[in-house]
């Protein structure tokens, strides 16, 4: 097999966050967060609230900036890969438009980059297929279940196919069921797009159900205390679950938050 | 967002029975007579007791002659009888004509002062020193009494060279303006910071944020404003004609109709009548915009 060497899609170098530099609540949310991601994978981030999870999330897409290290998109500064559109985002709100139609939410995007009437329409209803909400394109977000509205949000985000995706905890909101059936489209869209996605959780099974890696980080000030390769067979699916391995990687991560309580307990 | 319909569906059909607005005119009128019956009652209790409170000789504390309190039908007649013996037009058709004319002058403020507010949310939704360092002011204008404003803001127009009914225009923005800036101002800043920070990951214009983000999400509130700017605007043109000695207008209409209080009180009252439903009217023009602007699902109601 020939290794191509590609640059990261996303690096951390010595990263650090801090809040409140000057003020009375002074919040080291992260320290020294070194860290490399490889185009193509999904990696979750997990950690106790608190452990700066959403913060490293929003580092990357450059929402935030370090209070020192340097963020690395793409080979490029995290703000350059912002001002270039290389990203798409989804919360666990799904922050819809409510006077805005479905398909009028998810060309959004693609209105702020000046795409013609036109390939806006065409693309939009391209991603409403990819999640399957096609029906649904000219209804308003009101009148659309928690999940759907998730679903249009990937497509929102997706529609002008960004090469990294960063979700922060998108189905934390939803009903177990829904859930579940969700990470198995979030799973799907992955292998058909391609894209690099950093998902954080707070779900172990989630993190371990979707990911290539786990990242999971220590409570506050956040670190990377450790990295949970996950080599689970592709396609995942709901045979997954039942996977030995599936249990083990769930022990494993769980193992590793532990010792970080355990260390906070005792230190 | 909270999940509604899990069914996607438009929501289920309206209830039988009459449509609500036939049902709301219905309360109106039910409501209208039964406060006509409270007058009438109050009188005919004033008449067998000679004028005072049952079973006491305390005096009630409005007169229940005909003089001081004119049955309800002979208000409602004398809008079909000439305004001046011996003149030719009736009653109603003047204070018409008189409302059309303070409601241009209330109009031209309303839009102005709507104009001037918007600018001043988007203004202080961009500057926050701006909004510290203004917003006192724009809220110490209101506390201003306005019958004080009214008389002065018309001499300086007549100094100015101003026709009269500008200064009362001036009057209306004066009114409208307020609650159009804090209503847009908090509608501008209503949008949730994960709404900005998608907006900030498109890398979006501050140009694009206020007009794809901000101003829609404000409508309902802005709306909300003009509601109550609607009813203001028209109170502030009224007041402001008082003291500008306009010859048309509701204001005139009201001060000669006090004036001659003693000889025909129902005169008093049908001009009071048809003020408030200008007010009324403008407030309902307004509403029925709203209606077509904003679907139900959005309105702050």
């Amino acid at each position: 097999m020939i290794e191509i060497m590609t640059q990261p899609a996303v690096s951390f170098s010595s990263v650090s966050k801090v809040f409140n530099e000057r003020g009375d609540n002074r919040v080291r949310a992260l320290e020294d967060i070194n860290f490399e991601i490889q185009p193509g994978e999904f990696i979750s981030l997990i950690g106790p609230s608190g452990c700066g999870k959403s913060t490293l999330l929003r580092l990357v897409g450059d929402l935030l900036q370090p209070s020192s290290g340097v963020v690395t998109v793409n080979g490029q500064p995290a703000a350059q890969a912002r001002l270039k559109r290389e990203y798409g985002m989804v919360f666990q709100q799904a922050t819809l438009y409510d006077w805005r139609t479905v398909t009028a939410n998810v060309q959004l995007p693609l209105e702020i980059m000046g795409w013609d009437k036109a390939k806006r329409a065409a693309r939009a209803q391209e991603m409403l297929k990819l999640v399957q909400l096609e029906d649904f394109h000219k209804h308003y977000p009101w009148q659309l279940s928690g999940g759907m509205q998730q679903r249009v949000a990937i497509a929102r985000a997706l529609s002008f196919e960004p090469s990294i995706l960063l979700m922060d905890e998108p189905f934390g909101a939803l009903d177990e069921m829904t859930r579940e059936r969700l990470q198995l489209e979030v799973l799907r869209i992955w292998r058909q797009t391609q894209t690099t996605v950093i998902f954080v959780t707070h779900s172990i099974p989630e993190a371990v159900f979707l990911s290539t890696r786990v990242v999971v980080m220590s409570p506050r000030p956040g670190r990377i205390s450790g990295v949970v390769e996950v080599d689970l067979p592709q396609p995942r699916g709901f045979e997954t679950r039942e996977h030995p391995h599936f249990f083990e990687k769930i022990t494993e991560v769980r193992e590793r938050l532990r010792q970080d309580e355990v260390k906070v307990a005792s230190s | 967002m909270s999940a509604t319909a899990l069914n996607p569906e438009l929501p289920a059909p309206a209830k039988t029975g009459l449509p609500p607005a036939v049902r709301r005119a219905i309360s109106v009128i039910i409501v209208l007579l039964a406060m006509c019956g409270l007058w009438e009652g109050y009188k005919a209790i004033g008449e067998v007791t000679g004028n005072k409170i049952p079973f006491t000789e305390i005096p009630l504390p409005i007169r229940s002659t005909d003089n001081s309190m004119p049955h309800v039908w002979r208000m409602a007649a004398t809008l079909f009888e000439p305004a001046r013996r011996g003149g030719e037009e009736i009653l109603l058709v003047i204070l018409l004509r008189n409302a059309l004319f303070t409601w241009r002058e209330a109009l031209v403020g309303f839009v102005i002062g709507s104009l001037i507010g918007f600018m001043l949310g988007v203004l202080f939704v961009h500057s926050s020193l701006l909004e510290r360092g203004l917003m006192p002011y724009v809220v110490a204008s209101q506390t201003v009494p306005l019958l004080a404003i009214a008389p002065m803001v018309v001499i300086w127009g007549s100094r100015l060279g101003w026709p009269a009914w500008a200064s009362v225009t001036v009057i209306s923005a004066y009114l409208t303006f307020f609650p159009v800036t804090i209503n847009t101002l908090r509608g501008l800043t209503s949008p949730e910071a994960t709404a900005l920070e998608l907006m900030r990951s498109y890398a979006a214009s501050r140009w694009e944020v206020l007009w794809k983000l901000r101003v829609p999400a404000a409508l309902p509130y802005i709306f909300t404003a003009l509601k109550i700017s609607a009813t203001t605007s028209v109170i502030g043109a009224i007041v402001g004609e008082l003291p500008s000695g306009i010859p048309d207008g509701l204001g005139r209409s009201l001060l000669t109709f006090a004036q001659y209080f003693s000889t025909g009180p129902e005169q008093l009252f049908a001009a009071v009548f048809i003020s408030a439903l200008l007010g009324i009217v403008f407030f309902g023009l307004v509403a029925f915009i709203e209606r077509l602007v904003i679907p139900p699902s959005r309105r702050l109601e």
